[in-house]
């Protein structure tokens, strides 16, 4: 899963019958200090995230595995509001 | 599946329910000499992790193996908790 904030909405009256009353989000990905990396994806909202939230992202077909997403044409699903990010300074990651 | 070590914690109260209970570790991918290499992930945990221990981890749809697989959206999980820095030799 990938860290994400809400950048944006997207309205399409016109889609697939299985994404209707979805929620759609554009999301940047971020990195672990809360800067912003490059490019958007759009994903379903799952759990009624708000603008400019950190949001945890799933992608590819797990995205689908969340609950009210059987069988819907979806690569990327939020699935969580982040609260708190600790990153341990004594761990370099190396 | 990567090798990565466990280098923080994420809490996210609101979540999608089917991933009520499970742990969330971020982890930094490492090289075969154990450096760094890539962006850290968000993995749910399904081996006992804690920071600071070398896991490997799973990607893709695998990841929601160790759970219910067709109800947990995970696409990367920690599977294994290797048993020390000293017990991964590369040739």
């Amino acid at each position: 899963m990938i860290i994400a904030r809400i950048v944006g909405t997207v309205v399409a009256s016109q889609k697939d019958p299985r994404l209707e009353g979805k929620k759609l989000l554009i999301v940047r990905p971020v990195n672990l200090d809360g800067t912003d990396t490059t490019g958007y994806v759009v994903a379903v909202d799952t759990v009624g995230a708000g603008f400019h939230e950190r949001v945890l992202v799933v992608a590819g077909s797990s995205a689908r595995l969340a609950q009210n997403m059987k069988d819907a044409p979806v690569d990327a699903a939020v699935v969580g509001v982040i609260d708190t990010v600790d990153i341990s300074p004594e761990v370099d990651g190396g | 599946m990567q090798l990565a070590r466990v280098i923080g914690t994420v809490v996210a109260t609101m979540k999608n329910p089917s991933l009520e209970g499970r742990k969330l570790l971020v982890v930094q991918s490492l090289n075969k000499d154990l450096k760094p290499q890539g962006k850290p992930l968000v993995a749910v945990d399904a081996a006992g992790a804690g920071v600071g221990e070398l896991v490997f981890w799973c990607r893709g749809k695998e990841a929601s193996f160790p759970f219910k697989r067709e109800d947990t959206p995970t696409d990367c999980t920690i599977i294994g908790i290797v048993d020390s820095d000293k017990h991964v030799t590369s040739m």
